[in-house]
């Protein structure tokens, strides 16, 4: 990354930063919120759109790492934000043996597989009446012990961390050599794994780290909203909205979720007002630029203004400049 | 009149290019073969011929028409069938289906299933087996048979004695005289030299995508082949 | 006794839940797409028949004659007109159009028909049963399985007797080979597309006469048809069946212990049959 791009991702983060200083409450939890989307979406697409691991199946771990947070917080006593971390662990944890389940199957099926096991935890967390309240749902307790202001200040700054953060790890994992691997394996499983890439090895770290991830913003968006419920937190819609921004702004691309994200939040927010309008609006502007613009909005900025923020495309040079002849020595 | 005629015909892949400005002629009835070495484009020629794949430049006329980024299955129906490389017998389907699929254009003819079992009586013995569990020899049979079913005018040959005994050659070759015989015009690619020269009427040599040769058989010296297939100075 | 009538109320339901898994599997063979809208085209087919109802009168069996070609219509021209704009671009954009149409469907039905529960009104069939050796056997739920079996064995039929059934296979198994012998293989995923939906017609109807239905009852629809198939394994119609049987045993089953074990029986049984048997207990496809 260059100096202006530095500086630019600088002063955006300074910008987002300073928010709770000057802002309402009503807007930082909307930009939580937004946040908190913005993440999920550049996991989902760090999984299916640089490694091809299409699921639908997301919502486990944001489910699992809301209840995860009321746990650690409330039933144990952990600190309120070393909790959101540990929901994570948790949800990277169960992601082990799930992930053991769902490789066995490809594609189509495998996005329906993680379906299956999202429905399984729902399923699980309703029927518990008595620990985890079944479908009424609980309330983050812990919350009470900070005081609201306070509280809110830091929800919003872990928000930016974790959002900075997400983006970080997907540009900094795309620029490395485990980047190029993904590649590969998106393209042709066999033929990267002729070429010695790890195909397996990648998949897993992978699907386990968007876990990870998945499972930290799952807790943070509780830690937002308060109240948990599992028809609400294991929804398929979390999916659905995943796929919408990435596929909207720009698969494959850092720059994309973001585009995306913006564009999500300005159709919902205007057509709030039309209950299913929104979702059937997206739903018809996924479709048709997966059909027409499959490379998203930012794609087809990018291919129009050639402009890059986040580069993580590798090319090969049209042809190898001819290595200049040296200089002949200065006389002394 | 040209059954076919392939003029400058340039095919990439990606970026990658296998054909360069590739011309040749078949005159109606009469079979040419095409040889040369492992990677010289001969099956991309084929399988262009039959509209699997588009070029890039150059025309292509069948009888007279042009039929340059016509699909295959078009090309099908106007009576060219592809023996492919390999055979790609239909696993799911027995020997029978995968005669009677070849007659999918519903093309009228001489060939029927009954007229392809009296060609290849082991295909009718064996009508019930799954396609994929003949031997090698009597795969390539059903190849030719499902080619054959779909009464082409232009039948093209990729490579049938690849992987075949000595025998098993002898009979299948015996058999594209007896189909040549008949009019239609074959088009064989074929590594064996000799088989080729026996069979064709007329002979091109391709080395690296381009036309190193031509001729007739008689016109041929070993010496001449040998410089066009591999490419060695005199 | 009691057992015996859960079990044999199990095996009735798979042959609805074979009708589901038969869809879903049929594209998936012959274009290795997985359409994640399958199980809300089910209900979109029982609106439709409810539909039928209303505008012209005609009891839910009556309606298959015309919601059968009407989703076949509609099967031919989401494949042309969408997933076939695709070929060549790998396996997730349909994965992701699919999905797009899955939400796009639900909210469209909500908005039509609000999100209350309807029924399909199939009269006296309804709530009659016989007894069979002191077991009491619905009517409704027998002539659903009958109708199930009925439309498989057409299935089969097609595939192994009709030339456009053998033209499926080939194309299956090879679509650049079958071009070779005149084959279109767009033509082909359409009509198939279309076939998927004609059996997901009918699938549709008998669920709206089986049970109450919504809009949102989709995806549980899709997820039921896809453990039918992970249970029974793909290339086999007969083994489809057999998956669906064993789907609805494992969710009556379990029911019984606690109605709210439904689906998490079915769910459990589905990921046990992934862990020790990836295949599916009846496979018989050659390729994956």
């Amino acid at each position: 990354m260059n100096a202006p791009r530095i500086a630019f991702a600088l002063l955006s983060l300074a910008a987002l930063l300073s928010v709770p200083l000057w802002g309402s409450s009503s807007l930082m939890r909307t930009l939580v919120e937004f946040i908190s989307l913005l993440a999920l979406a550049q996991l989902w697409n760090l999984l299916a759109g640089y490694t091809g691991l299409v699921s639908v199946g997301q919502q486990a771990w944001i489910g699992l790492g809301g209840y995860a947070l009321i746990v650690f917080a409330d039933d144990l006593g952990i600190n309120l934000f070393l909790a959101v971390f540990l929901a994570g662990l948790f949800t990277a944890a169960v992601s082990l043996p799930t992930a053991a389940l769902v490789f066995r199957l490809r594609a189509g099926y495998f996005a329906i597989g993680t379906w299956v096991v999202a429905e399984v935890f729902r399923l699980l967390v309703a029927g518990s009446t008595d620990w985890l309240k079944g479908g009424l749902g609980r309330t983050l307790a812990a919350a009470g012990a900070l005081e609201r202001g306070l509280r809110e200040d830091l929800t919003y700054w872990l928000a930016v961390a974790l959002g900075a953060g997400s983006i970080a790890l997907v540009y900094g994992l795309m620029r490395s050599r485990i980047g190029l691997g993904l590649t590969a394996i998106r393209d042709s499983e066999t033929a990267a794994a002729s070429l010695g890439v790890n195909v397996n090895g990648i998949k897993w770290l992978v699907y386990v780290l968007c876990a990870f991830g998945t499972g930290v913003i799952g807790a943070l968006i509780y830690l937002n909203v308060l109240r948990i419920t599992p028809d609400a937190a294991f929804s398929v819609q979390w999916t659905a909205f995943m796929i919408f921004i990435v596929v909207i702004g720009g698969i494959g691309t850092v720059e994309g979720p973001i585009v995306g994200a913006l564009v999500f939040f300005f159709i919902r927010e205007y057509l709030a007002g039309f209950g299913g309008w929104s979702l059937i609006l997206l739903g018809v502007i996924a479709v048709v630029m997966m059909l027409v613009a499959p490379q998203g909005i930012w794609g087809l900025i990018h291919e129009r203004f050639g402009l890059e923020i986040f580069p993580v495309r590798r090319r090969l040079p049209a042809s190898v400049p001819p290595v200049p002849a040296p200089e002949p020595a200065e006389a002394p | 009149m040209n059954a076919l005629t392939v003029r400058e015909v340039e095919v990439f892949y990606g970026e990658f290019q296998a054909l360069f400005g590739v011309s040749l002629e078949v005159p109606a009835g009469e079979t040419v073969a095409i040889i040369g070495a492992n990677g010289a484009g001969k099956t991309t020629l084929l399988r262009t011929i039959a509209g699997a794949l588009t070029p890039r430049r150059g025309q292509i006329e069948y009888r007279g028409r042009s039929i340059v980024g016509q699909p295959a299955h078009v090309l099908a129906r106007h009576g060219i069938s592809l023996v492919p490389e390999g055979r790609k017998i239909f696993p799911s389907l027995t020997v029978e289906e995968n005669l009677m699929l070849g007659a999918y254009t519903r093309r009228s003819g001489p060939w029927n299933l009954r007229a392809i079992y009296d060609l290849f009586p082991i295909l009718g013995e064996r009508a019930r087996v799954a396609g994929v569990d003949l031997s090698g020899g009597q795969q390539q049979m059903l190849a030719i048979g499902r080619a054959l079913m779909n009464n082409p005018d232009l039948i093209l040959m990729d490579e049938i004695s690849l992987g075949l005994a000595p025998l098993v050659v002898k009979e299948l070759y015996r058999v594209v005289k007896v189909i040549a015989e008949t009019g239609t015009t074959v088009v064989i690619v074929e590594q064996d030299v000799s088989r080729a020269l026996q069979v064709a009427d007329h002979v091109y040599c391709l080395l690296e995508g381009r036309v190193s040769a031509q001729g007739r058989p008689a016109d041929f010296s070993h010496e001449a082949i040998s410089r066009a297939y591999f490419g060695m100075a005199a | 006794m009691q057992w015996v009538n859960i079990i044999v109320q199990g095996i009735l339901l798979g042959g609805l839940y074979a009708l589901y898994g038969t869809g879903l599997s049929l594209i998936f063979g012959v274009m290795r797409l997985v359409n994640l809208a399958h199980g809300d085209f089910i209900v979109v087919a029982a609106y439709l028949a409810l539909l039928a109802g209303q505008l012209l009168g005609v009891s839910p069996y009556l309606s298959l004659v015309v919601v059968v070609p009407l989703m076949f219509a509609l099967g031919l021209l989401m494949q042309l007109g969408l997933l076939n704009r695709t070929l060549g671009r790998g396996l997730m954009p349909p994965l992701l159009i699919t999905f797009g149409l899955s939400v796009m469907l639900q909210n469209i039905l909500l908005l039509l028909f609000t999100a209350d529960s309807r029924g399909l009104d199939a009269g006296a069939i309804e709530t009659a049963s016989f007894e069979v050796g002191g077991v009491a056997i619905g009517l409704a739920p027998l002539l659903t399985f009958i109708v199930a079996v009925c439309v498989l064995l057409a299935l089969q039929w097609f595939f192994s007797n009709t030339m456009l059934g053998r033209a499926f296979r080939a194309t299956s198994d090879d679509p650049d080979t079958a071009e070779l012998m005149g084959i279109d293989s767009r033509r082909i995923y359409a009509l198939a597309m279309g076939l998927s939906l004609a059996v997901v017609a009918v699938a549709g109807v008998l669920l709206g006469v089986r049970t109450n239905f919504a809009p949102t009852d989709g995806p549980a629809r899709l997820i039921f048809a896809f453990e039918t198939v992970i249970i029974g394994g793909l290339g086999s119609l007969w083994g489809t069946l057999l998956g669906g049987m064993l789907l609805g045993v494992a969710q009556t089953v379990g029911a019984q212990f606690n109605p709210a074990w439904f689906q998490l029986a079915g769910h459990i049984v589905t990921l046990l049959v992934l862990a020790f048997r990836p295949t599916g207990l009846f496979a018989r496809t050659r390729d994956v």
